[in-house]
C-alpha cells in the first residue's frame, strides 16, 4: 500500500496520480480463516482492523453481501458524540470518541473529524432540570460538558430561533465541546484500507446466507461463494443481526426500522455546530461540502426497506423549519433511510451470542456511526480473548435476563 | 453576440440584471434563456475549480448555471438559471463565483487541478489534525449563501387528493395518455413541470398533421373537457410506498409551494428522455450544450444559442435538430464523433472543434451521446430497469406498482408509437414496447484519453478522476459515486450518471448493467424545505391543550405556563415567581387554596370484569377496594418500571375511575386498550376516556370544609361521613358533581369535578366562598412546592427510566399479591433485587443556605467521584422555612441522618439524608 | 403515507395508528414459577422477520386493536384480521 502525506499528493500530482496503489485487495474467499466476521460495514470492518491490530490475528475474513460500508455506515448522519448518561454508556462512547480522535493518523487516511461541537437544547424547566442532570453526569465519568442558558446557545449557533414566542422557547441546553461530525464513507474505507494492509481479506457481494454448526458449536458460515470455516465468527450485520441470529438459532430482543437522513443543497456555511431539538425532534448540521445534514426519529413501522414514508419526513423537515426558520427556503437534495437494530433500552448487544465460536455486535439503533472505532475494538477484543473488556461487560446479551439494562433512550432525546 | 434572439419573439418586457449588469428579457423566459437572448452564456463556475460554466440544457439536467436570486425583500440561494422563471426586478448573481461568473477570483484554483483531484483530501490534512484546515475548506464549499432572514408569508399548503390515473409529464405522450383515459370516464391527473404544455412536442415540425401548438392546445382542451385535471408548473418528485406521489407545485418567486400528496390508482410515467453529453477533451466549455436543450431554447424562447454550431451526434436524433436550427439562421457542420476523438479549442467558449486533423472553426457545440429516460421515479416506485443494448440506455422494466411509463420515458423515441402506446396504456390496456427505428453507434468515454475530458460538470469530475477511482479500487458503481462525488451535485447526476458507470464498465471489462446504476432517491428536483413546513408551525405544532376556566385565570391575573401539554397557571398576580409561590402556599397551609386540576386523567373501566382487569393493570391490589373508596397506585411496564402513578376510585361494583397523570392520559388508554382488547375479553370490559368531559376543582387547606359547605350540597362531607381517599357522587345546583377526597397538597382536599360547561359557575362559587375566609387561587408551582413537602412524587421528575415501586418505598403488593399484575414477574429480576438501587429519599440543608440545584448529584469519593443519584425536586419551603429536596440515591432507605456531598458543575456541598416527608408525618392535616 | 386497514373504518392513512407488538406473543402465567429466561423472552425475544409480518396494530382513531399482514420490506399490505370476536 502506498501511504498517504500531502508530499506524496504532491509527488503523484506531478506524475497523474498513476502510482497510488489499491485502497484494498479484491481476494479470492478462502475455505477457512482464523476468523470470520459478517457485515462490512464500520463495525465489521473496525472488527477486523481491531483482531489484526491488537490481538495480531490476521488470517480474517469480512463478508460483506453488498459493496464495503454500503449498508448503515453510508447512509447515516454522520454525527459523532459522547453525550450520554450512565457511567457505562459514558466509558463506551467516550472511549469511541478518543478512539476517533486518533484515527485519521492510525489509519492514515482522513477522516475529517471535525469537533465542532453538539448542542441539545433545552425548552422548558423540567427539560433546564434534565440537562442539569445530564451535564453533571457527563462531568463525574470524565466526559466534557457545559450547561448553557439561552444567551449562550444563541452565541455557540446563532441560526437557531431563540425568539421567545416561538412554540417552545429555548431556555437553555448541554454543549459536548468534543462532539461533531466524521466522514461516514472516509471511516469505512479507512478501516477498509488498515485492516486489508494487515493481511484481512475483505470479500464483498458475497452473502452468508448459513451458520455452519457442528455439536451446537458454530464451525463457520455458508456463503453465495461457498462454506468457510473458522473457530471464531462475530458478526456486525446491523439491521439483519435478526437474520444471522435465526441461522445460528439464537434470539435477539432486535425490531429493525427504517431511519430516514435528508441533506440539502450545499450552502456557503451557515451552521457552526451540531444541534439537537428534542421538541422538534430534529438535529442537524452542516457537511464540510456545505450540505445540511438533517435526521429524526424512526418511521413508526417495522420496515427492512431502507426507505421511509412522507410522515417522517414531515414531521423531520418541519421540525429544522421550526428550530431555524431562516433555512425554510433552502431545498432539499435528497433523502434516503438505513436499516436500524432496535434493542429494548436503547444499547448495543456485544459480546457472546450463547452458540460457542459466535459473537454479536449489533442493536445500535440509531446511534451506530459513533461508536465504529469502540464497536470493533470491542468485539475483537471479546472474540481474541474469549473475555469481555470492561467497557463491553454491561453490553453483553445476558442483560435482559438480569434486566440491568442500560436504558438511554431519554438520555439521546431522539425517540427510538 | 452568439447567443440572440430571433424574430418572431414576442411577450411583455422584463427588466433584471445579472452580476450587476443590466439586461432585458421578456415574459415567458427563464433566467438562462433571457441572458442567451443577451449574448451572455458564462452563468456560473464550477465548484471545485471555479471554471466558468455555461448552461449545458434548457431545464432541469442543468447543473451550471446556479444563481443567488434577489426580487424585492426575497433573497433565494441556489436558484437553476434554467428553471427559474424571469420575473421584473429580479437581481441574479452567480453562485460560488466573485465578483461575478466573467471574472472570478478564484479561477486561479483550476492551475492546481493536479492535487485537487478525486479524493485528495483523504490523502492529505492528517497532520497535525483536520482542524487547522476545515475552516478554509469549508469556506470554499458549498454554492449559494442563505440570509438569515426568515420570509414574510412563506407558508407552503398541503393538500391530499386522488385520482384514478396520474400521467406525468405533459410531453406529446403525456397528453396522449390524459386524454385516452378522461375520455375513458376515468379520474386522470397530468402534471407536467413547465409552465406550459408540450415538452417535445415543440421541437416537432408537425403532430399527426398539425401545428404542434395546435395539437397541444387541443389535446388540454379535451382532456379538461372529459373532467380530467391538468397540473402545470407543478413537478412530481418523488413516490413513496402505497402509490403515494408527492408534487409540487410551484409558486411564482418568493412564494412558498403547494405540496399536493396526490395518491394514484394507477401511474403513467411519460417523463421523457434527456440528451447525455459527450465526454470528449475540454467538454465543459460554456457553449457546449445538448442538442435537445439548443432546441428547446430555440422553440420556446426563440432564442438561438450560436451561429456556427457543431451538431455533435451519434444518433438519429440529431437528424431534425439540424433542420430546426439551420432554417433559423445558424451555420451548422455535422461531426460525427464516433469516427474519432474530438477537442474543444477555446478558453471561455469554443473557437473551433478539432477531430483527427481537421479544425472546424464554431462557436458552439451542441452535443447528444443518446438518449436517457427519466426513469427517477420508476425507480422509486421500486420499478425494475433492463439494459436495452439497441437504445444503451437503461429502460422500465417490471413495477410493483401499478405503474406503466410511455414514450421516450419508456425508449419509445419515435413520435407515432410513442402516441400509440400512451392512448393504449391511457385507457388502461397493456402495451408492448415497439421495435424501434432509432440507432446509435455505442459512444461512452475513453478511458486513457489525452487531456482533461469532464464527466460530472458541477463537482469537476474528469474522466482522470473515474480511472484513479478504478486504479485504487473504488469500483462497484457506489463507491464511484462517492469516492468521486460523481453525481452527488445539485443535479443529482441526470447528466453525469450514465457517462461515469459507463467509463468504470469499459476501465474494468465489464458491461453498463453489470455495473448498474445508483440508487435513485426523491426528490427528482431539489424543493424547499417549507414545503414539508406547512401547517405545522408556531402555535399549530402540538397544540397546547387549554383550560374550560382560562378566562377566569387570566382574570384573576394567572402566569399561564405549559405543563404536560396544557396551559395552565404557574402562579397568580403580580410580583413575580419568587414572591408569589411562597404566598400562595402560605395561604394554601392557612387558610386554603381553589386549584384548577382538569388535566387530570379520568378513565372510567366498567364491566363485569372490570375489577379484575383494573386488579391486573395496577401494582396496588384493587379487588380489596370497597365502592365510595380510592386507592393510591402505581402502573408499571412489563418490566416493572413505574410508569404512572394516580388514584383509583371504585364507583360501584363494576364501575372504576382511573386518574392518571395529566401528561400520561393518552398513553393510559391506550394501554388499556391494548390489554382489553389483546388478552381479555373486550365484551366485559370498557374503557372510556372521560377526562376532557369533566373539569376538576381542588380545595385544599385547613378550612376546605367550610369552603365547601358554602356549596350547600345535600351530602354529608363531614370527616367521617367523607374520609381521607373516599369518593361520592352528589348534585350541585341540579347539575351532578363527583367529589374525591384526595390530596396532592398534603393537606385536607376536596377534589370537586363538574361537567365542564358549569365549571365557572363552581369556581365562581367556591371563590366567593374562600375569598373570605383568607383563600384564593393557587397555581401549580405552588402545589408542586406543597406536595414536595409531604414527599409526593410527580412521576418523570421524581422517577427515571429505572425506578421500580420498591424503590419508592411501596412494597407490599411486590411481596404479597397473588394475582398476576402488570410487571410482576419483572420485580424479581436479579436488577429489582440489586441492593444498591437507588431509592427516593428526602434531603435537607440548613435553614438560610441557598436551596440545591435540581440535577446536582449525591457522590462518594475523593478523587473521582462517583455519582449515587441526583437530585429531582428542590424548594425553599415556606411552610418549614428552610430548603428542602427530594432525591434517588443508591440504598438511600438505609441512609437516614447520613450526610452527603452534593455535586453540581464542580462544586460539592453537604446534605443530610432524611425522610422525605418534611411536612404532617402523621397525616393529621391529611385526615382532618 | 402507507395505507393500513382497520377491520373496523377501513382503509386510513398510516398517521392513525400505532405498532403495539408482533402477533402471537402469549403471556405466561405469573402466577406460576417462570424462570428468569422465559420471562426475558416474553419480555424481550422478536422475531423480526424479514419479509412477511403478523402485527398486532391500534387504529387510534377508533382504539380497534388489530391483526395487520404485510410485508416488511416491500411495505405491501396483505391483509388485516379483526381481534373481535363478532368479526367474520
Amino acid at each position: 500500500m502506498t501511504r498517504y502525506s500531502g508530499w506524496k499528493l504532491f509527488k503523484e500530482g506531478l506524475r497523474g496520480h498513476k502510482g497510488w496503489a489499491q485502497a484494498w485487495r479484491t481476494p479470492k474467499l478462502k475455505p477457512e480463516y482464523d476468523a470470520v466476521i459478517i457485515g462490512g460495514g464500520g463495525h465489521g470492518l473496525a472488527s477486523a482492523y481491531y483482531l489484526a491490530k491488537n490481538h495480531k490475528i490476521t488470517n480474517v475474513a469480512v463478508i460483506e453481501k453488498g459493496w464495503l460500508g454500503g449498508g448503515n455506515t453510508g447512509r447515516n448522519t454522520t454525527v459523532i458524540r459522547s453525550n450520554y448518561f450512565y457511567p457505562e454508556s459514558a466509558d463506551l462512547y467516550d472511549m469511541s470518541v478518543r478512539l476517533y480522535e486518533g484515527l485519521s493518523k492510525d489509519l492514515n487516511y482522513n477522516i475529517m473529524f471535525s469537533q465542532r461541537g453538539m448542542i441539545v437544547t433545552a425548552h422548558s424547566e423540567p427539560e433546564m432540570e434534565m440537562a442539569a442532570r445530564q451535564v453533571n453526569a457527563m462531568r463525574l465519568n470524565g466526559v466534557d460538558a457545559e450547561f448553557l442558558d439561552a444567551k449562550q446557545v444563541k452565541r455557540a449557533e446563532p441560526a437557531l430561533n431563540t425568539r421567545s414566542d416561538m412554540r417552545y422557547p429555548i431556555h437553555g441546553g448541554v454543549l459536548q465541546k468534543r462532539a461533531g461530525t466524521g466522514r461516514h464513507d472516509a471511516v469505512a474505507w479507512g478501516f477498509a484500507r488498515a485492516a486489508d494492509q494487515l493481511g484481512v481479506d475483505i470479500i464483498q457481494n458475497c452473502e452468508v446466507t448459513d451458520v455452519i454448526l457442528e455439536g451446537g458449536r458454530c464451525a463457520g458460515v455458508v456463503t453465495s461463494l461457498g462454506e468457510v470455516r473458522a473457530s471464531m465468527v462475530g458478526a456486525a450485520a446491523a439491521g439483519h443481526s435478526s437474520t444471522i441470529a435465526k441461522m445460528a438459532g439464537f434470539e435477539l430482543p432486535i425490531e429493525s426500522y427504517a431511519l430516514q437522513a435528508f441533506v440539502s443543497e450545499p450552502l456557503k456555511p451557515v451552521l457552526k455546530t451540531v444541534v439537537l431539538c428534542p421538541p422538534f425532534g430534529t438535529y442537524v448540521s452542516q457537511s464540510d461540502k456545505g450540505g445540511l445534514v438533517i435526521g429524526g426519529g424512526l418511521d413508526r413501522v417495522p420496515s427492512y426497506g431502507q426507505r421511509g414514508n412522507l410522515p417522517m419526513q414531515e414531521a423531520v423537515l418541519s421540525g429544522l423549519a421550526e428550530m431555524m426558520p431562516s433555512l425554510a427556503k433552502v431545498k432539499l437534495l435528497r433523502h434516503w433511510g438505513g436499516i436500524v437494530d432496535v434493542t429494548p433500552d436503547s444499547s448495543p448487544i456485544i459480546g457472546p451470542s450463547g452458540v460457542d465460536g459466535l459473537y454479536v455486535n449489533c442493536g445500535w439503533g440509531t446511534g451506530g456511526f459513533k461508536a465504529i472505532p469502540v464497536g470493533g475494538y470491542l468485539l475483537a477484543h471479546v472474540m481474541a480473548t474469549g473475555t469481555h473488556h470492561n467497557v463491553s461487560r454491561p453490553f453483553d446479551l445476558t442483560r435482559f435476563i438480569s434486566g440491568r439494562l442500560v436504558d438511554e433512550s431519554a438520555a439521546s432525546g431522539i425517540a427510538h | 453576440m452568439t447567443s440572440h434572439r430571433v424574430p418572431g419573439a414576442s411577450g411583455a418586457p422584463l427588466k433584471f440584471t445579472f452580476d450587476g449588469k443590466s439586461y432585458t428579457g421578456m415574459e415567458g423566459d427563464t433566467l438562462a434563456s433571457a441572458l442567451l437572448a443577451n449574448g451572455v452564456r458564462v452563468m456560473g463556475r464550477s465548484f471545485k475549480y471555479h471554471r466558468p460554466r455555461g448552461p449545458w440544457s434548457a431545464w432541469v439536467d442543468d447543473p451550471n448555471a446556479i444563481m443567488t436570486v434577489r426580487k424585492g425583500a426575497v433573497e433565494l440561494p441556489n436558484c437553476p438559471a434554467t428553471t427559474t422563471y424571469l420575473e421584473n426586478g429580479m437581481k441574479a448573481q452567480a453562485v460560488n463565483a466573485y465578483p461575478s461568473a466573467a471574472f472570478d477570483i478564484k479561477g486561479g484554483l483550476d492551475l492546481f487541478h493536479r492535487w485537487l483531484g478525486a479524493g485528495f483530501y483523504y490523502k492529505t490534512f492528517i497532520w497535525p489534525n483536520w482542524h487547522l484546515f476545515e475552516p478554509a475548506i469549508r469556506k470554499m464549499a458549498g454554492l449559494g449563501h442563505v440570509t438569515d432572514k426568515v420570509l414574510d408569508g412563506y407558508s407552503a399548503d398541503q393538500i391530499h387528493d386522488s385520482c384514478e390515473v396520474l400521467i406525468i409529464g405533459g410531453g406529446p405522450a403525456g397528453l396522449a395518455a390524459a386524454r385516452a383515459a378522461a375520455e375513458a370516464g376515468l379520474n386522470a391527473c397530468l402534471v407536467e413541470d413547465h409552465k406550459s404544455l408540450g415538452g417535445g412536442a415543440l421541437l416537432e415540425q408537425t403532430i399527426e398533421g398539425h401545428a404542434p401548438t395546435e395539437w397541444v392546445a387541443a389535446h388540454a382542451q379535451a382532456i379538461t373537457e372529459a373532467g380530467g385535471r391538468i397540473f402545470t408548473h407543478a413537478t412530481a418528485y418523488g413516490i413513496y410506498d402505497h402509490q403515494l406521489v408527492a408534487i409540487i407545485e410551484h409558486g411564482s418567486f418568493g412564494t412558498a409551494p403547494r405540496l399536493r400528496r396526490m395518491r394514484a390508482d394507477r401511474i403513467v410515467l411519460a417523463t421523457g428522455a434527456l440528451d447525455r453529453p459527450i465526454t470528449f477533451t475540454n467538454n465543459d466549455r460554456p457553449g457546449i450544450m445538448s442538442v435537445t436543450g439548443a432546441c428547446t431554447y430555440l422553440a420556446q424562447h426563440k432564442v438561438l444559442v450560436g451561429r456556427q454550431i457543431a451538431l455533435v451526434s451519434n444518433n438519429s436524433y440529431a437528424d431534425a435538430a439540424e433542420a430546426m436550427l439551420s432554417d433559423a439562421g445558424a451555420e451548422i457542420t455535422r461531426i460525427d464523433p464516433t469516427v474519432g476523438p474530438i477537442k474543444a479549442i477555446g478558453l471561455k467558449t469554443p473557437v473551433a472543434l478539432t477531430q483527427h486533423d481537421r479544425t472546424h472553426p464554431v462557436d458552439t457545440i451542441l452535443a447528444s451521446g443518446g438518449q436517457t429516460p427519466l426513469v427517477h421515479l420508476w425507480r422509486h416506485a421500486g420499478g425494475k430497469l433492463t439494459w436495452c443494448d439497441a437504445r444503451q440506455a437503461f429502460l422500465p422494466d417490471s413495477n410493483p406498482m401499478n405503474m406503466v411509463a410511455v414514450g421516450a420515458a419508456n425508449g419509445t423515441f419515435e413520435m407515432e408509437p410513442a402516441l400509440e402506446e400512451a392512448r393504449t396504456v391511457g385507457k388502461g390496456d397493456p402495451s408492448e414496447r415497439a421495435e424501434t427505428q432509432y440507432h446509435l453507434t455505442p459512444l461512452w468515454p475513453s478511458p486513457g484519453s489525452e487531456g482533461r475530458q469532464w464527466i460530472d460538470f458541477q463537482h469537476d469530475v474528469t474522466l482522470k478522476d473515474i480511472e484513479l477511482a478504478a486504479r485504487e479500487n473504488y469500483v462497484s458503481v457506489e463507491h464511484l459515486k462517492r469516492y468521486t462525488t460523481l453525481g452527488m451535485a445539485s443535479d443529482q447526476g441526470k447528466t453525469s450518471n450514465m457517462a461515469g458507470l459507463a467509463a468504470m464498465a469499459t476501465i474494468q471489462n465489464r458491461s453498463i448493467p453489470e455495473v448498474g446504476t445508483t440508487t435513485f432517491r426523491p426528490p427528482f428536483v431539489p424543493v424547499p424545505i417549507e414545503i414539508y413546513h406547512g401547517h405545522h408551525k408556531g402555535k399549530h405544532w402540538h397544540p397546547v391543550k387549554r383550560l374550560a376556566l382560562e378566562s377566569e385565570h387570566r382574570a384573576a391575573g394567572a402566569a399561564l405556563g405549559e405543563y404536560g401539554g396544557w396551559l395552565r397557571p404557574a402562579w397568580y398576580g403580580t410580583g413575580g415567581m419568587a414572591a408569589r409561590v411562597p404566598d400562595e402556599v402560605r395561604m394554601a397551609r392557612a387558610s386554603a387554596g381553589i386549584f384548577d386540576a382538569s388535566p387530570l386523567g379520568k378513565i372510567e373501566v366498567t364491566g363485569p370484569d372490570a375489577e379484575a382487569f383494573v386488579n391486573f393493570i395496577y401494582y396496588n391490589t384493587i379487588t380489596t377496594l370497597a365502592p365510595g373508596r380510592i386507592r393510591y397506585g402505581f402502573m408499571l411496564s412489563e418490566g416493572g418500571v413505574v410508569y404512572d402513578d394516580g388514584v383509583v376510585a371504585r364507583l360501584g361494583p363494576e364501575r372504576f375511575l382511573i386518574s392518571c397523570s395529566s401528561s400520561h392520559v393518552d398513553g393510559v388508554r391506550t394501554h388499556l386498550e391494548a390489554w382489553r382488547q389483546d388478552g381479555n375479553d373486550p365484551d366485559r370490559i370498557f374503557v372510556h376516556d372521560t377526562t376532557q368531559h369533566w373539569a376538576t376543582i381542588t380545595v385544599t387547606g385547613p378550612i376546605a370544609r367550610d369552603i365547601m359547605a358554602a356549596l350547600d350540597l345535600q351530602t354529608d362531607i363531614s370527616k367521617d361521613a367523607l374520609p381521607h381517599m373516599s369518593f361520592i357522587e352528589t348534585i350541585w345546583q341540579d347539575t351532578p358533581v363527583r367529589i374525591a377526597r384526595v390530596s396532592f397538597s398534603g393537606d385536607l382536599s376536596f377534589e370537586v369535578s363538574i361537567r365542564r360547561s358549569r365549571a365557572q359557575d363552581l369556581w365562581q362559587a367556591l371563590m366567593k366562598a374562600g375569598t373570605p375566609l383568607g383563600a384564593g387561587s393557587l397555581g401549580l408551582e405552588a402545589m408542586a412546592v406543597m406536595r414536595a413537602e409531604k414527599g409526593y412524587i410527580m412521576i418523570g421528575k421524581d422517577t427515571d427510566g429505572e425506578t421500580m415501586p420498591h424503590d419508592l418505598g411501596c412494597t407490599a403488593p411486590r411481596d404479597k399479591k397473588s394475582t398476576a399484575f402488570v410487571g410482576d414477574r419483572s420485580l424479581h429480576m436479579a436488577v429489582a433485587n440489586d441492593p444498591d438501587r437507588k431509592q427516593l429519599v428526602g434531603l435537607s440543608v440548613a435553614a438560610g443556605d441557598a436551596m440545591l440545584a435540581i440535577g446536582s448529584h449525591v457522590v462518594v469519593g475523593a478523587i473521582r467521584q462517583r455519582s449515587l443519584g441526583y437530585v429531582t425536586s428542590s424548594y425553599v419551603s415556606p411552610t418549614l422555612e428552610r430548603p428542602i429536596a427530594l432525591a434517588l440515591v443508591e440504598k438511600g432507605a438505609s441512609r437516614m441522618g447520613e450526610t452527603v456531598n452534593v455535586w453540581h458543575l464542580g462544586e460539592t456541598r453537604e446534605a443530610v439524608i432524611s425522610s422525605p416527608v418534611f411536612f404532617d408525618p402523621d397525616g393529621e392535616r391529611l385526615h382532618a | 403515507m402507507q395505507l393500513f386497514p382497520c377491520p373496523f373504518c377501513g382503509w386510513r392513512d398510516e398517521r392513525e395508528f400505532l405498532f403495539i407488538a408482533e402477533a402471537g406473543k402469549e403471556r405466561p402465567d405469573t402466577t406460576q414459577k417462570i424462570s428468569d429466561e422465559d420471562w426475558a423472552r416474553y419480555l424481550h425475544s422478536i422475531r423480526n422477520d424479514k419479509g412477511a409480518v403478523r402485527e398486532v396494530w391500534m387504529h387510534l382513531t377508533c382504539g380497534e386493536l388489530f391483526i395487520l399482514e404485510r410485508d416488511s420490506v416491500t411495505m405491501e399490505v396483505i391483509g388485516s384480521i379483526a381481534l373481535r370476536k363478532d368479526a367474520a
